[in-house]
């Protein structure tokens, strides 16, 4: 378990008192977490790293999963694909037996002063609520969802005080509170900490990729809507002009269907070119990719959709250029052509591949400047003020609120 | 003398849930948000961007210069000197005139590609305090240099937009002691055209040279 301490050298010692000023403030209240999951998935991830961070900040903080069987568990995957906008069917049986697993959850529960639940799994146990404070925290991309599901959890998400979500464009036409807070990276974990250069060196010569030549990276699941293939046409157009070499690095969804047809697909682009390698890494394999972003002369994150796309903030932290679609939270991360460059098409992307190539200077000041937006707003210490705000504005109404 | 207190804030975001597509709805929404929306789309740039100078262009600026494509009108609105103002209402007033000028009789009702659309946002601003306190001006100058950039921001522009004085902290607390030179010179600097850290030294170097008077 990490301490608050060691995040000072990184932040400043001001910023981690604030954050203890805040905790203390909130001396007296309890602070309940609840998802559907203790493992695997983004959630538990930040909750396994925020509980015990908020605790030492002396806020009385826990964290509840519901249970739920395979059915359960199969509705709620269908309204998770559903606001995403994926065309699917749920049926008032299904809905009915997402309703009793919530209920049977909240009998169960003892609540604490301040209910935050995250996604939609839970969020029927505000039927519960009783003179306490509910949040209910969306982490997935809302901008276009299923009318009819999202229909069914507005009536939910109403009796909350407040929900958050990760982008503007997720915001609706909403009675309650609706806030902003942007997923953060742990500038410590495996995946972002510093590493010394023959660490790095090392592991491009396990791959057998030359550090010399330039090398442009994608590191990101082999899925559709992150183009892999786009970024090997953007590649062989830019690649008439520069000499470079392509990483194609990521894991794959175990319960995507389509993960091996796109490696199919991918690995016929790529084949006959032996300056593109691709990586097909297993899960915890965070070194790997600390490395080869580190490494990396430009990063690309070319999504045609992103949640958020945290992989932006992760290659700025190291001071990398990086070429991104301007898609989901991507604009929140890069400034374009301050801190990065935002593009829209192939044709887009490997122009700017050949210009940060071939103006490192240019690249270097973008990387820089990227590093210093990260470090001021994608932490994971600017997370937990965010959450320890969140937490009082449930007291407070006014526009300005002295503490 | 009289103790100047240090104090940092923080802006919670607030989404709306209301978007603009096109100029009118643009001009629509800057009429009706809440006053700590017209801040916050002001401000949010430099406050997200600590080392960039000139300062980035205020959201609705960059919204319709890069997102409907109005330059010129983008140009007029990212040239809306601030510092000029001494309360939110003035300023939104000043985006208000720029708007209605410009969509005249026409509504100006092509839209942004899908996606793009502006998004309004408002903030629920918290007050903290600081360890660091000042009785003297060379007191003043040891927490000046210490302090977090978003005290700066905090005193010199929220507290001039948002404040009830319509003048920034550091100069009023300086006109309280008696330096009434270092408060007008203080009130001159535009905080708009540099970045923070550029500020900090502006004002230490001021506070220096008055530290004899």
């Amino acid at each position: 378990m990490r301490a608050i301490e060691e995040y000072a050298p990184i932040v400043g010692r001001p910023a981690i008192d604030e954050l203890f000023f805040l905790g203390e403030k909130l001396k007296g209240k309890s602070v309940q977490n609840i998802n559907s999951t203790a493992v695997g998935g983004g959630v538990a991830e930040i909750l396994t790293q925020m509980i015990p961070l908020l605790q030492q900040l002396g806020v009385d903080a826990r964290w509840d999963v519901i249970k739920g069987n395979e059915r359960f568990f199969s509705v709620t995957k269908k309204f998770h694909n559903g606001l995403h906008g994926a065309d699917v069917e749920v049926t008032d049986e299904e809905f009915d037996f997402f309703l009793e697993v919530n209920r049977q959850n909240a009998a169960e529960m003892i609540f604490s002063d301040i209910v935050y639940v995250h996604d939609p799994q839970p969020i029927a146990l505000v039927e519960k609520r009783n003179g306490n404070k509910w949040i209910w925290r969306c982490h997935i991309d809302f901008s276009q969802p299923n009318q009819r599901i999202w229909k069914f959890l507005e009536q939910f998400t109403t009796r909350y005080d407040s929900a958050v979500f990760s982008a503007p464009a997720f915001a609706r036409q909403l009675p309650i509170k609706q806030v902003l807070i942007a997923p953060s990276i742990d500038p410590l974990s495996d995946k972002n900490k510093d590493l010394p250069d023959d660490v790095v060196n090392s592991m491009f010569e396990r791959f057998g990729i030359d550090r010399s030549r330039p090398i442009v990276t994608q590191i990101s699941r082999f899925d559709y809507l992150k183009d892999p293939l786009g970024v090997i046409k953007a590649y062989k157009l830019a690649k008439k002009h520069v000499d470079m070499q392509l990483v194609l690095a990521g894991g794959g969804a175990t319960d995507d269907p389509e993960g091996p047809q796109i490696m199919a697909e991918v690995k016929e682009a790529s084949e006959h070119d032996k300056d593109i390698f691709v990586l097909f890494l297993p899960p915890a394999s965070d070194l790997e990719i600390n490395a080869l972003q580190r490494g990396s002369t430009v990063i690309l994150q070319k999504s045609l959709k992103e949640g958020f796309g945290l992989t932006v903030s992760e290659a700025l932290w190291k001071s990398k250029p990086v070429i991104a679609g301007a898609v989901g939270g991507i604009p929140l991360q890069i400034a374009h052509k301050y801190s990065g460059i935002l593009t829209h098409s192939i044709e887009g992307t490997a122009y700017w591949i050949k210009q940060l190539i071939g103006e490192p200077e240019y690249a270097r000041r973008l990387g820089e400047f990227g590093k210093e937006h990260i470090k001021n707003n994608f932490l994971i210490t600017r997370h937990i003020r965010d959450y320890l705000i969140l937490f009082h504005s449930l007291f407070h109404s006014d526009e300005i609120t002295i503490l | 003398m009289s103790t100047f207190t240090f104090k940092t804030k923080y802006d919670q975001e607030i989404l709306l849930g209301r978007r603009a597509k096109h100029l009118s709805q643009l001009l629509d929404g800057i009429e009706t948000v809440p006053a700590s929306s017209i801040f916050l789309h002001t401000h949010r740039a430099l406050q997200q961007n600590t080392m960039y100078a000139p300062e980035p262009p205020n959201d609705f600026a960059y919204w319709v210069t890069n997102r409907l494509g109005y330059e010129r009108l983008g140009e007029e609105l990212a040239s809306v000197d601030i510092v000029q103002f001494r309360s939110v209402e003035a300023l939104r007033h000043k985006f208000i005139r720029i708007l209605r000028t410009f969509i005249g009789e026409d509504p100006h009702t092509d839209s942004c590609v899908p996606g793009h659309e502006f998004h309004f946002m408002a903030c629920h601003t918290f007050v903290l305090p600081t360890p660091f306190t000042a009785n003297s001006l060379a007191q003043f100058r040891e927490c000046l240099r210490q302090v977090h950039v978003t005290t700066l921001r905090y005193h010199i522009l929220d507290r001039t937009l948002r404040g009830d004085r319509g003048e920034n902290d550091f100069s009023a607390w300086f006109r309280e002691i008696g330096n009434q030179a270092l408060a007008d010179e203080l009130a001159a600097l535009d905080p708009y055209t540099q970045t923070m850290e550029g500020l900090r030294n502006r004002i230490l170097k001021l506070v220096e040279r008055h530290e004899s008077d």
